[in-house]
């Protein structure tokens, strides 16, 4: 195993012609899904029926069927909910900051991960919805005019969420859309289907490859990914406003912003990794996601392993260094305190394990980063659990502490968020090109125009 | 059947992304403007190729962009400053720092969203899956692996030989031409389509009756408001007299309160005397509260002369020599348990004020029947003279 990493890699592996990288794309549209895949669905399906059904029991007898009760009033609701809006910022991360890095290699994960950024969104917008008891009256959090005469609070980081996780499922959506648009025009052109030509037609919107539209076209990717950067950012740091405006020691603290933004970016490339890993192999696409993609994935994870473990070292600087007792209890207790298992699980899962990203070896192999990227996952939810959970049970009145303990309807509706997000994902997988075609095919060998006249050149 | 089909253009595809190039260049330097090149991705330098003109696209992002900023901070100004102004964790009522998080989320929301909608539908004319060069071979191809251009037959310079040789002299893998598309109708009275109208209509209809009449109605979780326990107000099968509530044990006293005991005594007067000095203030009481209760029926000034038009039969005046003549306690009484068809006052005026209306009976009665001695030793007391 010799990789230069003083050239750059070809995107596309084994000199694939145009005609044969499309084929191979859209090979898992054409095609019946086979025996591995009624496996894969009907696991993942299982999975999201066990949460709806304990969502609706608990819809019936209300949110006392979970185990939040004082003083811990949030726990696995919003536990998982930051944990999704994560997961998603990697998706976002890889279509548009790598695409104004220019990073060529995004292309062969780009339209994957942006599907995983719209589906994660999904899964964590349901979590604040239920966790307010009457998820029939969300419409409330929109500022419109009411009976009651009264307007949300636009200084509460609560609204603030709102607006952003809104916004950044409706970017989200429009910049996948956007980017769909003449994959749908290629695939109307291909099929032999007329009920399939017809879906392909609508969506492609009259798409006909035009020069003249390719112009604008690129402009308005450019100007969207410029715009979902700042945004990507913003909808952490936003998510981290929810705990950093508060006055609750362990949640009182600057950092929160820039370490929520890293440890999303950590947990979402790890997402990323975790399904690519199953989706290269399941459909046979390893010469488009190579391996020189995933050992770049693991690079990142492993730079954002270490922001998040500096983070975690700050933490406990500023709270011994600020002189604040109740600060330095609430880290003390973090660590020492009854919750001292699932601080350690998060910092063992977090900090240590990725450091063996740093071999090369490690990094290229399939089984190795399949570990690992896993023990990432399970990480950084238990760091949702420590910040929101651990912070809540002991505060400053030791006549108020207590303890949380999760009932069987919070693992199972987090199991049901597993479901719905791999049930999506499985459905994607079978219903559109999980790569994009037009942007792989710009990128492949000969693609592009050499300049050198056109003649005699191979 | 018309065999003489319309020109649309002359279309040359290539196989080489070069020759693209080489081709689109040559053509934008011989003049012609109604032309087009068709790539299944944008190629690098075909901008320049074309010579077309800088995307003016951002001019439309950047104005919704601050639209989006401007209408977040006015709507948060109107709602927290104007309309429901309140002081929320000691910020100003406008407190900016605090709005910028959603101004900033509505600029990329409005940016975004806007960009996409204008470049579909404003820059390309879209939907538009009627053009004439969709289904055809070269749209095929382009989608897949070639590089086509087409010169419209819309074009000023067209000609179709000169343009087919110009095309040729590229060096292309083909050159076709393609044809407007014949004229589809669609008939409306197809049965087909009336059919679906029926049935669409039926849906939209008993969708809308399931959903004003009965989705709107249902109440979700009303478990704690009907309970299975009895009410006050509800009937129960549980006791004899189905009440849903008890009735105190007779001769239950409320607390704090004395039971009035001369029902049923036409005289009460040799128990009851006025506790109630005639000070101003006691008078202003009662005259508040007979012109409240009192006068509706007996007058303003007592006269018996009823403001309800004959709703009731009129009282008799309260100045006559019999009435003048009661005692302070039968007054009261009479307030308190009624008196012929006049019925008991006792829940509407408290025991004080019933003692105030006496009093103010009582100066109503002086006023209206002052004798000549008595008003000339007001004048001397006061220095007024009443005649002015």
């Amino acid at each position: 195993m010799s990789v230069d990493y003083t050239i750059e890699p070809p995107v596309v592996h084994g000199r694939l012609s145009i005609a044969q990288i499309e084929e191979m794309v859209v090979k898992p549209l054409d095609t019946k899904p086979d025996k591995k895949f009624y496996i894969a669905i009907t696991i993942s399906g299982t999975f999201l029926m066990i949460g709806a059904v304990l969502l609706l029991i608990t819809f019936y007898y209300g949110i006392g069927m979970w185990g939040n009760n004082q003083p811990v009033g949030w726990a696995f609701g919003i536990v998982n909910f930051v944990f999704w809006i994560g997961i998603g910022h990697a998706g976002t991360l890889i279509s548009a900051i790598l695409f104004l890095l220019r990073q060529k290699w995004r292309t062969g994960i780009a339209r994957f991960a942006e599907a995983m950024t719209i589906f994660a969104v999904m899964c964590a917008g349901i979590f604040p919805i239920i966790h307010t008891g009457r998820p029939w009256l969300a419409g409330y959090l929109m500022p419109y005019p009411n009976q009651h005469g009264i307007w949300v609070n636009f200084t509460s980081p609560l609204v603030w969420d709102v607006f952003a996780v809104s916004t950044y499922l409706t970017v989200s959506l429009i910049f996948w859309y956007t980017g769909l648009i003449p994959d749908f025009a290629t695939l109307r052109d291909r099929t032999t289907s007329k009920v399939k030509k017809t879906i392909y037609s609508i969506f492609s919107l009259g798409w006909r490859h035009s020069h003249r539209h390719w112009q604008h076209y690129e402009k308005t990717y450019t100007l969207l990914a410029g715009f979902a950067t700042p945004l990507v950012l913003s909808v952490h740091t936003i998510v981290s406003f929810d705990f950093a405006v508060s006055i609750l020691p362990g949640w009182h603290t600057t950092i929160l912003p820039p370490y929520f933004v890293a440890g999303a970016i950590f947990s979402g490339f790890a997402m990323v990794v975790t399904v690519l890993v199953f989706v290269r192999k399941i459909f046979d696409l390893q010469q488009i996601i190579t391996l020189d993609h995933l050992d770049k994935m693991n690079k990142v994870i492993l730079a954002t392993s270490m922001m998040v473990g500096l983070a975690y070292g700050t933490e406990f600087f500023i709270a011994w260094y600020s002189g604040v007792a109740v600060e330095q209890f609430a880290f003390l207790n973090r660590a020492f305190g009854p919750y001292t298992w699932a601080y350690w699980i998060m910092v063992t899962c977090n900090v240590l394990f990725p450091q063996l990203f740093w071999f090369k070896k490690i990094r290229r192999s399939i089984p190795m980063m399949m570990v690992i990227v896993i023990l990432v996952n399970i990480g950084m939810w238990f760091e949702r659990f420590v910040i929101i959970v651990v912070s809540l049970h002991r505060d400053f009145l030791p006549s108020s502490w207590g303890m949380f303990i999760p009932t069987l309807y919070d693992v199972g509706i987090l199991i049901g968020s597993f479901g719905l997000f791999f049930t999506l994902v499985i459905l994607f997988t079978k219903a559109l090109p999980v790569i994009s075609i037009s942007e792989i095919k710009a990128v492949s060998d000969g693609a592009q125009p050499s300049y050198h006249g056109g003649e005699n050149h191979e | 059947m018309n065999n003489e089909r319309k020109i649309y253009g002359v279309a040359a595809l290539f196989t080489k992304p070069d020759d693209i190039i080489n081709a689109a260049s040559k053509v934008a330097n011989d003049g012609y403007s109604k032309w087009d090149v068709n790539t299944p991705y944008p190629l690098h330098g075909m901008d320049n190729a074309m010579k077309l003109k800088p995307s003016k696209i951002g001019f439309i992002t950047l104005f919704m962009g601050l639209c989006g900023a401007a209408s977040a901070l006015m709507l948060a100004y109107f709602t927290n400053s104007i309309d429901f102004p309140l002081v929320i964790g000691g910020k100003q009522f406008f407190a900016l720092p605090a709005y910028i998080p959603i101004a900033f989320e509505l600029t990329v929301l409005f940016a975004t969203v806007s960009t996409v909608v204008a470049m579909l539908i404003i820059f390309f004319k879209f939907p538009a899956n009627n053009h004439v060069l969709h289904d055809t071979p070269y749209m095929k191809k382009v989608s897949l692996d070639r590089y086509g251009i087409v010169i419209e037959s819309a074009d000023p310079k067209f000609e179709q030989s000169k343009v087919e040789e110009l095309l040729r002299s590229f060096g292309p893998e083909s050159v076709e031409i393609i044809y407007h598309k014949e004229e589809v109708k669609f008939p409306i009275f197809e049965p087909k389509f009336i059919s679906f109208l029926i049935l669409t209509a039926i849906v939209v209809s008993a969708g809308t009756y399931i959903t004003l009449n009965k989705l709107m109605f249902m109440v979700p979780f009303n478990w704690m408001m009907y309970q299975d326990k009895v009410m006050p107000q509800s009937r129960t099968e549980l006791f004899e007299d189905e009440r849903g509530m008890r009735q105190p044990v007779e001769g239950t006293v409320a607390k704090g309160f004395i039971p009035y005991t001369y029902i049923g005594i036409d005289e009460p007067q040799e128990y009851l005397s006025n506790p109630l000095l005639p000070s101003i203030d006691n008078l202003k009481l009662g005259e508040k509260k007979y012109l409240t209760y009192c006068s509706p029926c007996h007058g303003n000034f007592g006269d018996g002369d009823s403001r309800l038009k004959g709703q009731f039969p009129n009282p008799p005046t309260i100045h006559s020599q019999r009435i003048r003549s009661f005692d302070d306690g039968r007054l009261y009484h009479i307030i308190t348990i009624g008196k012929n068809i006049m019925p008991s006052y006792a829940a509407q005026i408290s025991r004080e004020e019933r003692w105030a209306i006496v009093n103010y009976i009582r100066v109503l009665q002086k006023a209206k029947n002052a004798t000549t001695s008595e008003l000339e030793m007001i004048i001397k007391e006061t220095g007024t003279n009443v005649a002015n």
